[in-house]
């Protein structure tokens, strides 16, 4: 017996969705208004206080400074900030493309899925972390590319899973009906495939957040991503792990709130993925 | 066999050509030369570089140039390790890397299979409840945060395992850094064996062999294992590919001298046949170890011989 329930209320009843959308809710808060809260700028030096201060509400460095002096709070708020948008922006662009494609593929099909696909297939082999690095060595690293990157490099998945599903929504009724009625491929595609590949695409859009995200802290955590004053949690997570052994906290701070997010990313786009799924129903 | 074997060389090589021209010829596509210095060189000494690296020639007798010295393990002098040929840079890290690399595999693998048997069988338990909140946790957080929260933790509070470097002998220093490469894959093996054995456990054979009176132990390793084994197998190519990646942070963080330190530096330096070099013999690696996870899933699933 298939559960009627809706998509919300069957997301309500899994707690564990239900507490990484809240802990996900805060995070990103803290990263928006966080530093506005802060009595400390991000970027700034307090040669007042002992370089590399324990947190504590002395000082207003809450939760201390870097070795440099620098507010960690403000800091993991703004890399925060950088790492969500990255995060949504290259998912953005991977959604973008891989939709398009997907659904040009699975909706024409024959010889020319084939040959997408196929294509598909090769790149899908490729080492694509290193292709990311290829690009930011040789194109400078400026944090617009880095994100097209991944984005660019992100769509594979995306255009797989349209592409299925196009296929089977290119049998229903309304796509008879759009084509008896006189509409052009392109329009059939735009105004009836793509609004209904909407679920699935959201789902895996969650999914890929995530992964975009790695991506991005891996590339600053080894000097590639984010340029200094400007920094993201990678780049905190390696500058704190240079540092370690005098400052702990200026790593465990920035790796809490990645691993945090991460965490209820992957939990929230698996339940998202569970409650769409009619078998688990 | 032999056609299957065929059908996915021809896959492969396409790939691998593919990598290396889109490789290469983004390196050409690049701004800036190699050259480029504070001070413009005098334009004599400029030109007899060009001419020394080929970079005189035609952008396709360049490529094909590449591609020929490919053919014999030729990559090309490294840029800013004077002296120095890609190639030799990339075998004196190789054995170090591939070290690493295969232990973190092995760990993985026995590890990751054992633990997501044991959450098979007593599923939904406290033990299986928490090792699949403890796998998704081992997935979302990156090797490059777990490794210094572990030197952290096992080396400078509590001072048992050294915090880096590399000895050609002894498991105290590889402690660690295989570790925190195997991590993540440990947590992904875990929840595909422990899917795909509850999935085994619940075919008709089983029922069968159950009925007849073998113990658990006997049927899982006698007749569970193997087919629940499958989709782990076919993970290994992604595994491969996450542990190679995964190796160039952890060369990093634990200080190890192997090809990864060397492509980063490569990359921070802007040293472009090194970067090259090493992205083509990653992908290679990764391409390689693909075809030979395909063809050993061909031998272990009779369904995929008539294919």
């Amino acid at each position: 017996m298939p559960d009627s329930s809706s998509l919300p209320q069957r997301l309500r009843r899994d707690r564990a969705a239900v507490a990484a959308a809240g802990v996900l809710t805060l995070i990103v808060l803290l990263a928006i208004a966080g530093p506005w809260l802060s009595p400390w700028p991000y970027d700034v030096i307090d040669f007042d206080s002992d370089w590399g201060a324990a947190p504590g509400l002395a000082g207003g460095h809450w939760l201390g400074t870097d070795e440099l002096g620098r507010d960690l709070f403000a800091r993991s708020c703004y890399g925060g900030r950088i790492s969500l948008l990255v995060g949504l922006a290259a998912t953005l662009v991977s959604l973008l493309i891989g939709v398009a494609y997907g659904a040009v593929a699975g909706y024409i099909g024959g010889r020319l899925d084939a040959l997408m696909m196929r294509a598909v297939d090769v790149l899908y082999a490729l080492p694509f972390m290193f292709f990311v690095i290829l690009l930011t060595v040789f194109f400078g690293r400026h944090i617009l590319l880095i994100f097209l990157a991944i984005g660019a490099v992100n769509w594979l998945d995306m255009a797989r899973i349209v592409r299925g599903q196009t296929m089977s929504l290119r049998r229903r009724e309304f796509v008879d009906a759009a084509i008896v009625s006189g509409a052009g491929t392109a329009a059939i595609i735009r105004r009836h495939i793509v609004p209904n590949l909407l679920g699935v695409v959201v789902v895996y859009a969650t999914l890929s957040v995530p992964q975009v995200i790695l991506v991005e802290s891996f590339l600053s955590f080894l000097g590639l991503g984010v340029q200094e004053p400007a920094t993201s949690w990678g780049a905190l997570v390696s500058d704190g792990a240079h540092a370690m052994e005098t400052t702990p906290w200026a790593l465990v701070v920035p790796a809490t709130f990645l691993a945090l997010t991460l965490l209820c990313l992957n939990f929230l786009g698996d339940a998202l993925r569970d409650a769409l799924d009619p078998k688990s129903g | 066999m032999l056609n299957h074997a065929f059908k996915r060389l021809l896959g492969a090589v396409p790939t691998l050509l593919l990598l290396i021209t889109l490789a290469f010829f983004l390196m050409r596509a690049a701004p800036g030369g190699p050259f480029d210095r504070e001070r413009a060189l005098p334009p004599q000494i400029e030109a007899a570089l060009q001419a020394d690296y080929h970079l005189d020639q035609p952008l396709w007798r360049q490529y094909l140039g590449y591609l020929g010295g490919l053919a014999h393990g030729d990559l090309g002098p490294s840029f800013q390790y004077t002296g120095f040929s890609v190639a030799e840079l990339i075998a004196s890290g190789a054995p170090v890397s591939f070290r690493l690399g295969a232990s973190a595999m092995i760990l993985a693998v026995l590890l990751g299979g054992l633990l997501g048997c044991l959450a098979a069988l007593r599923r939904n338990s406290a033990f299986d409840r928490a090792l699949m909140a403890l796998a998704m946790l081992g997935i979302s957080v990156p090797n490059y945060v777990v490794a210094p929260l572990l030197i952290l933790l096992f080396a400078i509070c509590l001072g048992w395992l050294p915090a880096g470097g590399w000895s050609s002998h002894g498991i105290g220093d590889a402690g660690l850094p295989v570790l925190a490469l195997a991590l993540p894959q440990i947590a992904v093996i875990a929840r595909l064996m422990r899917a795909s054995m509850i999935e085994t456990l619940s075919a008709n054979f089983i029922r069968t062999a159950r009925a007849k009176g073998l113990p658990m132990h006997l049927i899982v390793w006698r007749h569970a294992l193997r087919p629940a084994a499958l989709p782990v197998l076919s993970y290994l190519g992604p595994a491969a590919a996450g542990i190679v990646t995964g190796s160039v942070v952890i060369e990093q963080v634990f200080g190890i001298p192997g090809i990864g330190r060397y492509f980063v530096q490569a990359a921070l330096n802007r040293d472009y046949t090194l970067v090259l070099g090493v992205v083509i013999f990653y992908g290679a690696l990764i391409i390689l170890f693909n075809f030979l996870v395909d063809l050993l899933y061909g031998t272990l699933d009779p369904r995929m011989r008539l294919g």
